[in-house]
Protein backbone atom coordinates (compact mmCIF):
# COMPACT_ATOMS: atom_id res chain seq x y z
CA UNK A 1 0.00 0.00 0.00
CA UNK A 2 2.63 2.47 -1.12
CA UNK A 3 1.16 5.98 -1.06
CA UNK A 4 3.79 7.62 -3.44
CA UNK A 5 2.14 10.82 -4.42
CA UNK A 6 2.35 12.04 -0.24
CA UNK A 7 5.97 11.13 -0.49
CA UNK A 8 7.03 13.37 -3.73
CA UNK A 9 4.64 16.20 -1.74
CA UNK A 10 6.93 16.02 1.19
CA UNK A 11 10.52 15.42 -0.72
CA UNK A 12 9.51 18.31 -3.07
CA UNK A 13 9.03 20.18 0.33
CA UNK A 14 12.22 19.31 2.05
CA UNK A 15 13.61 20.29 -1.36
CA UNK A 16 12.82 23.81 -1.14
CA UNK A 17 13.13 23.81 2.76
CA UNK A 18 17.18 22.55 1.27
CA UNK A 19 20.50 25.07 2.56
CA UNK A 20 24.28 23.96 2.15
CA UNK A 21 24.98 22.77 5.24
CA UNK A 22 28.12 22.31 7.32
CA UNK A 23 29.47 18.71 7.40
CA UNK A 24 30.21 17.07 10.88
CA UNK A 25 33.70 16.58 11.37
CA UNK A 26 34.82 13.14 12.21
CA UNK A 27 34.40 11.59 15.26
CA UNK A 28 38.53 11.84 16.05
CA UNK A 29 38.48 15.29 15.58
CA UNK A 30 35.59 16.20 18.08
CA UNK A 31 36.94 14.04 20.54
CA UNK A 32 40.24 15.91 20.22
CA UNK A 33 38.52 19.23 20.64
CA UNK A 34 36.46 17.34 23.85
CA UNK A 35 39.85 16.24 25.63
CA UNK A 36 41.57 19.79 24.62
CA UNK A 37 39.44 21.37 27.32
CA UNK A 38 40.20 18.69 29.78
CA UNK A 39 43.93 19.16 29.14
CA UNK A 40 43.03 22.91 29.35
CA UNK A 41 42.05 22.31 33.12
CA UNK A 42 45.05 19.97 34.00
CA UNK A 43 47.18 22.18 33.18
CA UNK A 44 45.38 24.53 35.36
CA UNK A 45 45.57 22.16 38.03
CA UNK A 46 49.02 20.99 36.99
CA UNK A 47 50.35 24.69 38.10
CA UNK A 48 48.65 24.92 41.06
CA UNK A 49 49.31 21.66 42.16
CA UNK A 50 52.89 21.11 40.28
CA UNK A 51 53.93 17.81 38.67
CA UNK A 52 55.98 16.96 41.68
CA UNK A 53 53.70 15.10 44.37
CA UNK A 54 51.55 13.26 41.29
CA UNK A 55 54.87 12.03 40.13
CA UNK A 56 56.38 11.14 43.35
CA UNK A 57 53.35 9.36 44.56
CA UNK A 58 53.48 7.05 41.17
CA UNK A 59 56.93 6.53 41.77
CA UNK A 60 55.90 5.42 45.11
CA UNK A 61 52.66 3.10 44.16
CA UNK A 62 53.47 2.03 40.50
CA UNK A 63 49.73 0.84 40.75
CA UNK A 64 48.54 4.10 41.37
CA UNK A 65 49.78 5.19 37.96
CA UNK A 66 48.50 2.46 36.02
CA UNK A 67 45.39 3.16 37.42
CA UNK A 68 45.35 6.88 36.39
CA UNK A 69 46.71 5.71 33.27
CA UNK A 70 43.58 3.62 32.60
CA UNK A 71 41.32 6.10 33.77
CA UNK A 72 42.88 8.56 30.93
CA UNK A 73 42.59 5.81 28.54
CA UNK A 74 39.19 5.23 29.26
CA UNK A 75 38.20 9.01 29.42
CA UNK A 76 39.72 9.21 25.70
CA UNK A 77 38.01 5.89 24.15
CA UNK A 78 34.44 6.41 25.97
CA UNK A 79 34.29 9.70 24.52
CA UNK A 80 35.68 8.66 21.07
CA UNK A 81 32.88 5.92 21.35
CA UNK A 82 30.56 8.64 22.25
CA UNK A 83 31.15 10.68 19.26
CA UNK A 84 31.18 8.06 16.82
CA UNK A 85 28.08 6.47 18.08
CA UNK A 86 26.48 10.37 17.31
CA UNK A 87 26.69 9.13 14.10
CA UNK A 88 24.13 7.06 11.83
CA UNK A 89 25.42 3.82 10.69
CA UNK A 90 28.40 3.64 13.02
CA UNK A 91 28.13 0.11 14.70
CA UNK A 92 27.38 0.07 18.21
CA UNK A 93 30.54 -2.21 18.81
CA UNK A 94 32.11 0.85 19.14
CA UNK A 95 30.62 0.58 23.13
CA UNK A 96 33.06 -1.97 23.76
CA UNK A 97 36.43 0.39 22.68
CA UNK A 98 36.39 1.79 26.47
CA UNK A 99 36.38 -1.94 28.00
CA UNK A 100 40.15 -2.46 27.97
CA UNK A 101 41.56 0.91 29.68
CA UNK A 102 38.53 0.63 32.36
CA UNK A 103 39.63 -3.06 33.31
CA UNK A 104 43.22 -1.67 33.64
CA UNK A 105 42.02 1.36 35.94
CA UNK A 106 39.49 -0.88 37.61
CA UNK A 107 42.18 -3.78 38.31
CA UNK A 108 44.80 -0.99 39.07
CA UNK A 109 43.20 0.44 41.44
CA UNK A 110 41.89 -2.83 42.82
CA UNK A 111 45.03 -4.15 42.63
CA UNK A 112 46.52 -1.08 44.61
CA UNK A 113 43.84 -0.82 47.24
CA UNK A 114 44.41 -4.83 47.62
CA UNK A 115 48.35 -4.07 48.50
CA UNK A 116 47.76 -1.39 51.02
CA UNK A 117 45.98 -3.48 53.27
CA UNK A 118 48.75 -6.39 52.75
CA UNK A 119 51.80 -3.52 53.50
CA UNK A 120 49.14 -2.74 56.67
CA UNK A 121 49.17 -5.77 58.24
CA UNK A 122 53.24 -5.58 58.15
CA UNK A 123 53.27 -2.21 58.65
CA UNK A 124 50.78 -0.17 59.86
CA UNK A 125 50.93 3.91 59.83
CA UNK A 126 50.43 4.69 56.14
CA UNK A 127 48.84 7.53 55.43
CA UNK A 128 45.16 6.15 54.16
CA UNK A 129 41.89 8.60 53.37
CA UNK A 130 39.48 8.84 55.95
CA UNK A 131 36.00 9.45 55.00
CA UNK A 132 36.37 12.71 54.97
CA UNK A 133 38.86 12.76 52.23
CA UNK A 134 36.82 10.07 50.41
CA UNK A 135 33.77 12.34 50.61
CA UNK A 136 36.18 15.56 48.84
CA UNK A 137 36.93 12.92 46.03
CA UNK A 138 33.36 12.51 45.59
CA UNK A 139 32.67 15.48 45.49
CA UNK A 140 35.59 16.48 43.35
CA UNK A 141 34.82 13.81 40.59
CA UNK A 142 31.38 15.10 40.78
CA UNK A 143 31.62 18.26 40.39
CA UNK A 144 34.06 18.32 37.34
CA UNK A 145 32.10 15.98 35.63
CA UNK A 146 28.76 18.08 35.13
CA UNK A 147 30.76 20.37 33.08
CA UNK A 148 32.23 17.73 31.11
CA UNK A 149 29.41 16.13 30.67
CA UNK A 150 27.06 18.89 29.57
CA UNK A 151 29.54 20.09 26.87
CA UNK A 152 29.68 16.29 25.42
CA UNK A 153 25.69 16.54 25.61
CA UNK A 154 26.30 19.72 23.66
CA UNK A 155 28.30 18.50 20.68
CA UNK A 156 26.76 15.20 20.78
CA UNK A 157 23.48 17.22 19.97
CA UNK A 158 24.47 18.58 16.62
CA UNK A 159 25.28 15.04 15.55
CA UNK A 160 22.48 12.21 15.80
CA UNK A 161 22.57 9.73 18.35
CA UNK A 162 20.39 7.01 17.67
CA UNK A 163 21.40 5.05 20.55
CA UNK A 164 20.82 7.75 23.32
CA UNK A 165 20.79 5.97 26.41
CA UNK A 166 24.26 4.23 24.92
CA UNK A 167 25.78 7.45 23.61
CA UNK A 168 24.58 8.69 27.36
CA UNK A 169 26.39 5.89 29.18
CA UNK A 170 29.74 6.86 26.90
CA UNK A 171 29.24 10.38 27.76
CA UNK A 172 28.99 9.32 31.58
CA UNK A 173 32.25 7.17 31.54
CA UNK A 174 34.28 9.70 29.71
CA UNK A 175 33.54 12.43 32.06
CA UNK A 176 33.59 10.34 34.58
CA UNK A 177 37.29 8.85 34.14
CA UNK A 178 38.47 11.88 33.03
CA UNK A 179 37.15 13.69 36.17
CA UNK A 180 38.86 10.58 37.95
CA UNK A 181 42.15 11.41 35.62
CA UNK A 182 42.11 14.89 36.86
CA UNK A 183 41.85 14.01 40.43
CA UNK A 184 45.21 12.23 39.89
CA UNK A 185 46.86 15.69 39.97
CA UNK A 186 46.20 16.59 43.41
CA UNK A 187 45.26 12.93 45.22
CA UNK A 188 47.17 13.43 48.20
CA UNK A 189 46.73 9.85 49.77
CA UNK A 190 46.99 6.27 48.68
CA UNK A 191 44.20 4.32 47.25
CA UNK A 192 42.10 2.35 49.88
CA UNK A 193 39.08 0.48 50.03
CA UNK A 194 36.92 3.47 51.47
CA UNK A 195 38.78 5.55 48.45
CA UNK A 196 38.49 3.12 46.02
CA UNK A 197 34.59 2.99 47.14
CA UNK A 198 33.82 6.22 46.63
CA UNK A 199 35.59 6.70 43.64
CA UNK A 200 33.53 3.81 41.96
CA UNK A 201 30.42 4.86 43.42
CA UNK A 202 31.38 8.86 42.09
CA UNK A 203 31.74 6.63 38.31
CA UNK A 204 28.49 4.87 39.12
CA UNK A 205 26.77 8.52 40.14
CA UNK A 206 28.13 10.04 37.02
CA UNK A 207 27.21 7.07 34.65
CA UNK A 208 23.61 6.41 35.97
CA UNK A 209 22.87 10.20 35.92
CA UNK A 210 23.65 10.62 32.58
CA UNK A 211 21.59 7.30 31.08
CA UNK A 212 18.96 8.80 33.14
CA UNK A 213 19.06 12.09 32.22
CA UNK A 214 21.34 12.18 28.77
CA UNK A 215 19.56 9.26 27.02
CA UNK A 216 16.19 12.13 27.10
CA UNK A 217 18.31 14.96 26.37
CA UNK A 218 20.14 13.34 23.35
CA UNK A 219 16.93 11.71 21.49
CA UNK A 220 15.74 15.06 21.15
CA UNK A 221 18.74 15.58 18.38
CA UNK B 1 19.29 -7.23 2.92
CA UNK B 2 17.44 -8.94 -0.49
CA UNK B 3 14.68 -6.45 -0.81
CA UNK B 4 16.60 -3.44 -0.76
CA UNK B 5 18.82 -5.40 -3.11
CA UNK B 6 15.72 -6.01 -5.31
CA UNK B 7 14.98 -2.56 -5.30
CA UNK B 8 18.02 -0.55 -6.18
CA UNK B 9 18.86 -3.03 -8.94
CA UNK B 10 15.51 -2.60 -10.19
CA UNK B 11 16.58 1.63 -10.27
CA UNK B 12 19.85 1.56 -11.73
CA UNK B 13 18.01 -0.58 -14.50
CA UNK B 14 15.37 2.28 -14.84
CA UNK B 15 17.84 4.32 -15.21
CA UNK B 16 20.38 2.27 -17.58
CA UNK B 17 17.00 2.00 -19.69
CA UNK B 18 16.38 6.13 -19.65
CA UNK B 19 20.19 7.26 -19.96
CA UNK B 20 19.11 10.22 -21.56
CA UNK B 21 16.67 11.34 -19.44
CA UNK B 22 17.85 10.67 -16.07
CA UNK B 23 21.34 11.98 -16.88
CA UNK B 24 21.02 15.08 -19.56
CA UNK B 25 17.85 17.28 -18.11
CA UNK B 26 18.54 16.87 -14.06
CA UNK B 27 21.71 15.25 -12.91
CA UNK B 28 24.57 17.85 -12.53
CA UNK B 29 27.63 16.65 -14.82
CA UNK B 30 30.13 15.00 -12.35
CA UNK B 31 27.73 12.75 -10.93
CA UNK B 32 25.84 11.71 -14.37
CA UNK B 33 29.25 11.02 -15.52
CA UNK B 34 29.95 8.60 -12.55
CA UNK B 35 26.98 6.72 -13.34
CA UNK B 36 28.29 4.19 -15.35
CA UNK B 37 30.89 3.05 -13.21
CA UNK B 38 29.46 3.55 -9.76
CA UNK B 39 26.96 1.46 -7.87
CA UNK B 40 23.73 2.77 -6.49
CA UNK B 41 25.32 3.21 -2.63
CA UNK B 42 28.04 5.28 -4.38
CA UNK B 43 25.52 7.39 -7.01
CA UNK B 44 23.19 8.26 -3.78
CA UNK B 45 26.63 9.28 -1.94
CA UNK B 46 27.41 11.89 -4.68
CA UNK B 47 24.18 12.52 -4.64
CA UNK B 48 23.93 13.51 -0.53
CA UNK B 49 27.06 15.10 -0.86
CA UNK B 50 25.94 17.40 -3.09
CA UNK B 51 22.99 17.58 -1.35
CA UNK B 52 24.82 19.37 1.29
CA UNK B 53 26.37 21.68 -0.81
CA UNK B 54 22.75 22.85 -1.35
CA UNK B 55 22.19 21.04 -4.68
CA UNK B 56 18.26 20.48 -4.76
CA UNK B 57 18.16 18.10 -7.87
CA UNK B 58 21.01 15.57 -6.32
CA UNK B 59 18.79 16.55 -2.80
CA UNK B 60 14.96 15.34 -4.12
CA UNK B 61 16.85 12.39 -6.28
CA UNK B 62 18.56 10.93 -3.32
CA UNK B 63 15.37 11.45 -1.22
CA UNK B 64 13.28 9.37 -3.91
CA UNK B 65 15.61 7.23 -4.61
CA UNK B 66 15.62 5.99 -0.62
CA UNK B 67 12.05 5.38 -0.18
CA UNK B 68 12.48 1.87 -1.40
CA UNK B 69 15.65 1.68 1.15
CA UNK B 70 13.43 3.00 4.11
CA UNK B 71 10.69 0.45 3.08
CA UNK B 72 13.28 -2.38 3.12
CA UNK B 73 14.51 -1.31 6.50
CA UNK B 74 11.33 -0.92 8.26
CA UNK B 75 10.73 -4.09 6.96
CA UNK B 76 13.44 -5.91 8.27
CA UNK B 77 12.08 -4.36 11.55
CA UNK B 78 8.59 -6.19 11.78
CA UNK B 79 6.58 -2.97 10.50
CA UNK B 80 2.94 -3.93 9.21
CA UNK B 81 2.48 -2.94 5.64
CA UNK B 82 -0.02 -0.51 6.11
CA UNK B 83 2.38 1.66 8.65
CA UNK B 84 5.57 1.73 6.33
CA UNK B 85 4.39 4.99 4.84
CA UNK B 86 4.36 7.01 8.30
CA UNK B 87 8.06 5.24 8.73
CA UNK B 88 9.46 6.69 5.30
CA UNK B 89 7.58 10.27 6.03
CA UNK B 90 9.04 10.02 9.90
CA UNK B 91 12.89 9.15 8.33
CA UNK B 92 12.57 11.07 5.50
CA UNK B 93 11.73 13.77 7.67
CA UNK B 94 14.87 12.76 10.02
CA UNK B 95 17.04 12.60 7.33
CA UNK B 96 16.45 16.06 6.28
CA UNK B 97 16.77 17.44 10.01
CA UNK B 98 20.68 15.62 10.40
CA UNK B 99 21.55 15.67 6.69
CA UNK B 100 25.09 17.55 7.74
CA UNK B 101 26.06 13.96 9.69
CA UNK B 102 26.19 12.42 6.71
CA UNK B 103 29.76 11.54 6.05
CA UNK B 104 30.45 10.95 1.81
CA UNK B 105 33.69 8.85 2.27
CA UNK B 106 31.04 6.24 4.26
CA UNK B 107 28.15 3.76 2.91
CA UNK B 108 24.92 6.16 2.24
CA UNK B 109 22.88 3.01 2.48
CA UNK B 110 24.29 2.54 6.03
CA UNK B 111 23.55 5.89 6.89
CA UNK B 112 20.23 5.88 5.81
CA UNK B 113 19.49 2.16 7.42
CA UNK B 114 20.30 3.30 10.49
CA UNK B 115 17.85 6.30 10.57
CA UNK B 116 15.27 4.27 8.89
CA UNK B 117 15.67 1.17 11.36
CA UNK B 118 15.49 3.60 14.31
CA UNK B 119 12.53 5.43 12.79
CA UNK B 120 11.18 2.08 12.60
CA UNK B 121 11.60 0.85 16.07
CA UNK B 122 10.24 3.99 17.51
CA UNK B 123 6.61 3.43 15.39
CA UNK B 124 6.41 -0.06 16.57
CA UNK B 125 7.02 1.19 20.46
CA UNK B 126 4.60 3.91 20.00
CA UNK B 127 2.39 1.32 18.27
CA UNK B 128 2.77 -0.76 21.12
CA UNK B 129 2.34 1.73 23.55
CA UNK B 130 -1.05 2.73 21.90
CA UNK B 131 -2.33 -0.43 21.26
CA UNK B 132 -1.50 -1.48 25.32
CA UNK B 133 -3.78 1.30 26.33
CA UNK B 134 -6.57 0.70 24.07
CA UNK B 135 -9.28 -2.73 24.64
CA UNK B 136 -10.53 -4.35 21.84
CA UNK B 137 -13.71 -5.25 22.40
CA UNK B 138 -15.84 -4.50 19.88
CA UNK B 139 -19.36 -4.30 21.75
CA UNK B 140 -18.06 -2.35 24.44
CA UNK B 141 -19.27 1.23 23.00
CA UNK B 142 -22.27 -0.04 22.39
CA UNK B 143 -22.38 -1.13 25.75
CA UNK B 144 -20.81 1.58 27.13
CA UNK B 145 -23.42 4.02 28.96
CA UNK B 146 -21.98 7.30 28.89
CA UNK B 147 -23.76 10.87 30.36
CA UNK B 148 -25.76 12.04 27.76
CA UNK B 149 -27.31 8.77 27.36
CA UNK B 150 -28.52 8.38 31.17
CA UNK B 151 -29.99 11.56 31.34
CA UNK B 152 -31.96 10.92 27.97
CA UNK B 153 -33.31 8.23 29.28
CA UNK B 154 -34.15 9.36 32.72
CA UNK B 155 -35.79 12.29 31.15
CA UNK B 156 -37.80 10.00 28.38
CA UNK B 157 -39.00 7.51 31.26
CA UNK B 158 -39.97 10.83 32.99
CA UNK B 159 -42.19 11.85 30.05
CA UNK B 160 -43.77 8.39 29.51
CA UNK B 161 -44.63 8.66 33.09
CA UNK B 162 -46.54 11.58 32.62
CA UNK B 163 -48.31 10.91 29.52
CA UNK B 164 -49.43 7.73 31.15
CA UNK B 165 -50.61 10.35 34.05
CA UNK B 166 -52.59 12.23 31.50
CA UNK B 167 -54.36 8.84 29.96
CA UNK B 168 -55.57 7.40 32.90
CA UNK B 169 -57.33 11.46 33.63
CA UNK B 170 -59.23 10.67 30.44
CA UNK B 171 -62.65 9.88 30.46
CA UNK B 172 -63.78 6.11 30.03
CA UNK B 173 -64.51 6.07 26.12
CA UNK B 174 -61.48 8.31 25.24
CA UNK B 175 -59.05 6.21 27.79
CA UNK B 176 -60.19 2.97 26.15
CA UNK B 177 -60.14 4.19 22.45
CA UNK B 178 -56.40 5.27 23.42
CA UNK B 179 -54.83 2.20 24.93
CA UNK B 180 -56.63 -0.41 22.93
CA UNK B 181 -55.65 1.47 19.63
CA UNK B 182 -52.53 3.51 20.25
CA UNK B 183 -50.79 1.77 22.04
CA UNK B 184 -51.80 -2.05 22.11
CA UNK B 185 -52.15 -1.52 18.10
CA UNK B 186 -54.96 -3.01 18.14
CA UNK B 187 -57.26 -2.84 14.64
CA UNK B 188 -60.33 -0.92 14.64
CA UNK B 189 -62.03 -3.84 14.43
CA UNK B 190 -60.43 -5.93 17.30
CA UNK B 191 -61.34 -3.28 19.80
CA UNK B 192 -64.69 -2.62 18.77
CA UNK B 193 -65.53 -6.05 19.51
CA UNK B 194 -63.46 -6.17 22.56
CA UNK B 195 -64.71 -3.12 24.39
CA UNK B 196 -68.49 -3.07 22.68
CA UNK B 197 -68.45 0.48 20.69
CA UNK B 198 -68.70 0.52 17.29
CA UNK B 199 -65.37 1.62 15.14
CA UNK B 200 -67.35 5.43 14.51
CA UNK B 201 -67.59 5.87 18.50
CA UNK B 202 -63.80 4.37 18.51
CA UNK B 203 -62.05 7.05 15.84
CA UNK B 204 -64.16 10.02 17.65
CA UNK B 205 -62.66 8.95 21.13
CA UNK B 206 -59.54 8.38 19.74
CA UNK B 207 -59.63 11.75 17.97
CA UNK B 208 -60.50 13.92 20.93
CA UNK B 209 -58.40 11.75 23.17
CA UNK B 210 -55.68 12.62 21.38
CA UNK B 211 -56.64 16.05 20.82
CA UNK B 212 -57.12 16.44 24.91
CA UNK B 213 -53.36 15.02 25.10
CA UNK B 214 -51.82 17.07 22.67
CA UNK B 215 -53.27 20.25 24.47
CA UNK B 216 -52.12 19.29 27.34
CA UNK B 217 -48.53 18.20 26.67
CA UNK B 218 -48.18 21.41 24.21
CA UNK B 219 -49.90 23.58 26.65
CA UNK B 220 -46.82 22.56 29.27
CA UNK B 221 -43.67 22.71 26.73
Amino acid sequence: MSDPRSHEALIDQLGTELVPVRRLLPPWLRTAGWLLVVAAIAAVLLMHYGLDPMLRRWAGTPDLGWAGMGAVITAITAAWAAFALGVPGRRAAWAWLPLPGALLWVGASGLGCLRVHVRDLIAPGTQLATMHQSADCLVFIISFSVPLSVLLIVLLRRACPLRPVLTAVMVGLASAAASASLLEICHSYDAAATDLLTHALAVAIVVAVNAAMGGRLLSRA
Amino acid sequence: MPQALTASGFMSLDSGLTPWASANQSVPADVAAANDSESPDQRRAAWMAAAQAGDRRAYEKVLADSVALIRAAARRQGVAQDHLDDVVQETLITVHRVRHTYDPTRSYDAWLSAIASRRAIDALRSRGRRDSREVHDDFALDRHPDVDDASAAVESEQRAQRLRAAIAELPPGQREAVEQLGLRERSLGETAELTGRNTGALKVNLHRALKALRERFHGES
